[in-house]
């Protein structure tokens, strides 16, 4: 603890740079760098998010990848893992404190929201030149790194998509086939419904409310929906929103093809436990649920993966486009560095190194996914990532969207659970509630 | 002099923990704090009370909400004091005469408050689930009393099952502080009524409560204080899948302040959460005060 | 209080029920710790169908449970010895003294029991990032900061626990002290606190429980070098898996010192009723 205190009295004339900036809102970052960068090495903190199967193991498979950097560059990284659960706090605690990290992971989705906090580093021409150009990027990934627009404050880091995992006996047994429409993923799922053997069409994370605002947006957007207009305002209750939304609810209600008891299924693992041990036969997870899947005792070639199909005669779309996106702290001393930090996590030899212990998919032009050895499982996740994908809205009332509608999403189910009934009316005005609400919080 | 100067650590602690980030967040509810102004929070714009306008409004969902989450609250802490008390005060009686056994019985009782509160509301929830939880089993297959196995984490059942936790953790420390205040009851006062011939509960009522009592009124008021701030119960045990029914207000505030980044409009509740309580420890204080005046 | 026969049966009703309300949580817990993760996952059964010590060995490779372990008894240790020193001499003054403020003081700490912890976690990180600008002591990400913030939290309330515990033991006792020829300090010392032991030995443990529970501000002011276990234990549900088996393991592990610090504490509870028959 001494050698701490004194480690920090050292760093004092940075911090109160950092403070200063912290106040006045207005940076300075680009002069401080350039001048430190050249003489002494920099070291860079950097706070990466949970993508293994512990906080452990991700830095065990980032550690050397870091070193790598090291040599090259001369830049130390200190690198902190940091959990879900904790996150969006510790990012929220280090905007308004101005003490964070240089570089940092985000969800993909909370870009256009942090980026209304003005703490990122706007990737300006210059800054896109440094980390290797927008053109290396699969465009519709980096378009989530912010608002429509606007200089992007954040880059692809790993790519995710969802996916309709299917259990190949369990689908053989029943004699069908992997469903490519809504109507006829419905029939196969309550063909394998039995619930006096306790056995369920699908597992749905039916209590998270991320999982859950995740899917009334792409219903929604099956439906030909969309949550917000040109001008950034909530259009929750549209028909179509309302429609695509009853229609997810529907697999508990109606065509109970889901066992109630996922209203309390607050996270994705619980469904793919199911899914794992042959309790359900179809989830939707993203791909990175083959490390669980495979943690839980399942084998790769135990099960397929489809896109989630859409109803007949609506838009294809099976995913919105998910994943983990880097920034930059506007206030950091080490803006140089920074930039070159980026511009290797994002180089080709480093998405492959981490496309596999991560399970991602590369968010580079041209490159094919290592995150799986089935050949078509990852031809199958391309897809559906380039060609049947949609943003979650680029506006900055994107966090207040997900927690809004996520928990509508939620106490509907839970309705429906507790032996409640959900009608078109209820969806709507669920949907109003939570636009009141994004309304109220941006002044819209 | 020396009394100040015995007070003085205890103030300048509070001071700087409790005081001064209060008076900041009393100012971050008069401002517009979304994440637009988090970066560069000292430049936000003036709501002068519009946050708490919001807050009060019943008739905007964030109002309702609001109101909604502060009667769950309320009817979440009185039970939970009132549970947790009476449980406390029958165990500390009932350990109060040594027995065999009695110093086992005494720590197991203290165990569910030595444990990790998440790991203790974490098997809460295990034992919860609907289908693979240890009540159910125990209601449906064990005892036979139900067939159709009910949610106690979804609809009205979370209120039952969040009350119970509750109290599971904390009656222990309602128990060990009420059996602290027994030890400083002279036994020579029970001999003198037993004397007198005044049975077991006469005693309890004559001597064990009147002597309890400045514990009493200390354990009561605090009780109801941490039952009604709790956080980590509902966080830990329904996740984020939080029913209505246990959607008890820090973790709404919480919800309000960090999930939607509004973090004026979630002072602006804290600090109405906090005059409530005021109004109330003061009307608590006053009364008892009163009382020992009389008596 | 007698043992007539209704006592006996009041108190064999009172810990049978209260006996199973925090027995069968804890063998929930215990048998949780003992099953494979799978079968943790599938239905509960009282007769687990296999058993395993394997979480017993995984948990600590999963989170570094050492470390947290050790920052969550450095923390809570400290902020309990100086809380409870901070509350004694507090308590003791406003117990014994009479001044100018005492009412004030004594309210103002009641009321800061009041202050939602949501309110000020903002306001406090901000503040503590600012001192360490300014001053260069670091309060977040390291154990001093969460030191002096739980040592904080517990203080109103330890203080107002100990004034009731001090205003019960006559004033006639240390009076009588002060007559030898003891301060103030000196009777503080040799005849207040050693009969209100239990009520110490109550705060203490609150004091102490309190720290080594809290989730909130720790999750916010800690970095992995110094997190504690209150947090730690969260990290074994993960992106891909939540380890329940080893969250139980490793909390039945953590909790053994502290029902042993507790079994401890039962014989300062003896002390006590022997120290305050002497009359």
């Amino acid at each position: 603890m001494r050698l701490r205190t004194f480690l920090a009295a050292l760093t004092v004339p940075a911090l109160a740079l950092g403070a200063a900036a912290c106040s006045s809102g207005t940076s300075t970052s680009g002069a401080g760098g350039a001048g430190t960068s050249g003489a002494t090495p920099a070291t860079l903190t950097y706070w990466a998010s949970n993508q293994g199967t512990s906080l452990d193991n991700d830095k065990q498979v980032l550690t050397p990848v870091l070193d790598a950097f090291t040599k090259q560059t001369g830049v130390k990284v200190n690198l902190e893992v940091i959990g879900w659960n904790d996150l969006q706090t510790r990012i929220q605690t280090a905007i308004a404190s101005g003490s964070g990290p240089d570089v940092l992971n985000i969800g993909n989705t909370w870009a256009s929201s942090l980026q209304a906090s003005g703490a990122f580093l706007p990737y300006d021409a210059a800054a896109m030149t440094a980390i290797g150009g927008k053109d290396k990027f699969v465009k519709a990934a980096l378009d989530t790194g912010g608002m429509a627009g606007k200089d992007v404050t954040s880059v692809p880091l790993y790519g995710l998509a969802y996916g309709l995992y299917y259990n190949k006996a369990m689908f053989k047994a029943a004699g069908l086939n992997p469903p490519t429409t809504w109507e006829d993923m419905v029939t196969a799922a309550k063909k394998l419904t039995d619930p006096a053997k306790k056995q369920y069409g699908f597992a749905l994370a039916a209590g998270s409310y991320t999982e859950n605002v995740h899917f009334a947006f792409i219903n929604g957007s099956q439906d030909g929906g969309s949550w917000f207009d040109t001008s950034g305002k909530p259009t929750f209750t549209s028909d179509e929103n309302v429609k695509g939304v009853m229609r997810y609810l529907d697999l508990m209600q109606t065509d109970k093809v889901v066992n109630p008891s996922n209203a309390q299924y607050d996270n994705g693992t619980k469904a793919v436990n199911d899914f794992a041990t042959n309790k359900v036969a179809m989830i939707l997870n993203q791909n990175n649920a083959d490390n669980s899947i495979v943690s839980n005792g399942m084998k790769t070639s135990d099960y397929g993966v489809v896109p989630f199909p859409s109803p007949t005669g609506g838009t294809k779309i099976a995913t919105f486009i998910a994943g983990i996106n880097l920034s930059i702290m506007k206030n950091t001393k080490n803006k140089d560095a920074a930039l070159k930090f980026v511009n290797f996590m994002t180089s080709p030899a480093t998405q492959k190194t981490l496309g596999k212990p991560f399970s991602s998919l590369p968010v580079l032009q041209g490159e094919t996914p290592v995150f799986t050895d089935n050949a078509e499982e990852a031809k199958t996740f391309q897809d559906i990532y380039a060609n049947m994908s949609k943003p979650l809205p680029l506006v900055a009332a994107e966090d207040q969207f997900e927690s809004t509608v996520g928990k509508a999403m939620n106490s509907m189910f839970a309705k429906i659970a507790t032996g409640g009934t959900i009608s078109s009316e209820d969806v709507k005005s669920g949907l109003k509630d939570a636009q009141d609400q994004v309304s109220a919080a941006t002044g819209s | 002099m020396l009394p100040y100067v015995l007070l003085a650590p205890a103030v300048v602690m509070e001071l700087l923990i409790h005081i001064i980030p209060m008076f900041v967040g009393i100012w971050m509810s008069f401002v517009r704090l979304t994440k637009f102004f988090l970066a560069n929070w000292s430049e936000a714009p003036w709501a002068g009370l519009g946050n708490y306008r919001l807050a009060v409004d019943v008739n905007s969902s964030i109002g309702r909400g609001l109101l909604m989450s502060f009667g769950v609250t309320l009817a979440f802490s009185i039970c939970a004091l009132a549970l947790s008390w009476g449980l406390g005060m029958a165990a500390a009686i009932a350990l109060q005469q040594p027995f065999r056994g009695r110093g086992v019985v005494r720590t197991l009782f203290l165990v569910p408050y030595a444990l990790p509160a998440y790991a203790g509301i974490l098997t809460w929830n295990f034992m919860l689930q609907r289908d693979t939880g240890l009540v159910n089993h125990v209601l449906a297959d064990n005892l036979h009393l139900i067939t159709d196995r009910p949610f106690w984490l979804l609809g009205g059942n979370a209120f039952a099952s969040i009350v119970t936790v509750a109290v599971w953790r904390l009656w222990p420390f309602a128990f060990l502080t009420i059996m602290a205040g027994l030890q400083s009851i002279p036994t020579e006062l029970y001999e003198a009524a037993s004397v007198d011939g005044a049975n077991n509960w006469r005693q309890w009522r004559s001597i064990t409560l009147p002597s309890l009592r400045p514990v009493n009124l200390v354990l009561v008021l605090v009780l109801f204080l941490w039952t009604f701030s709790d956080f980590n119960t509902p966080y830990v045990l329904f996740g984020t899948a939080q029913p209505p029914a246990g959607d008890l207000i820090s973790f709404h505030i919480y919800n309000a302040s960090f999930l939607t980044w509004n973090f004026g409009s979630g002072a602006a509740m804290s600090v109405l959460l906090l005059l409530f309580l005021l109004v109330v420890t003061a009307a608590y204080l006053l009364i008892t005060n009163r009382r020992s005046r009389r008596a | 209080m007698r043992e007539t026969t209704p006592f006996k049966a009041f108190r064999a009703v009172v810990i049978a029920v209260l006996g199973l309300f925090t027995l069968i949580p804890l063998y929930a817990m215990i048998t949780a710790a003992l099953k494979p993760l799978r079968d943790v996952q599938g239905n509960f059964t009282w007769w687990p169908s296999s058993l395993t010590t394997a979480p017993f060995v995984d948990m600590w490779s999963t989170v570094p449970l050492a470390r947290y372990f050790a920052n969550s008894v450095i923390v809570s240790v400290s902020a309990t010895a100086a809380s409870v020193a901070l509350a004694i001499l507090a308590a003791f003054a406003v117990s014994r003294f009479t001044f100018r403020g005492r009412s004030v003081f004594t309210t103002t700490v009641l009321s800061t029991q009041m202050f939602p912890g949501v309110l000020f976690l903002l306001p406090l990180f901000l503040i503590f990032t600012n001192i360490n600008s300014a001053t260069g002591i670091q309060l977040v990400g390291s154990r001093l900061g969460l030191i002096i913030t739980y040592l904080t939290f517990t203080l109103p309330f330890s203080i107002w626990m100990l004034v009731g515990y001090f205003d019960s033991i006559p004033r006639e006792l240390d009076e009588a002290a002060m007559v030898d020829g003891c301060t103030p300090l000196g009777a503080l010392w040799r005849v207040v606190l050693p009969a209100a032991r239990p009520g110490v030995i109550a705060v203490a443990i609150y004091s102490f429980m309190t720290a080594w529970g809290e989730v909130l501000f720790a999750s916010v002011m800690t970095n992995d070098a110094n997190r504690t276990l209150a947090v730690g234990l969260r990290e074994y549900s993960t992106q891909t898996n939540v380890y329940w088996n080893q969250i139980m393991a490793a909390s039945l592990v953590v909790s053994i010192p502290v029902v042993v610090g507790f079994l401890l504490a039962q014989k300062s509870f003896v002390a006590g009723v022997t120290a305050g028959a002497v009359k």
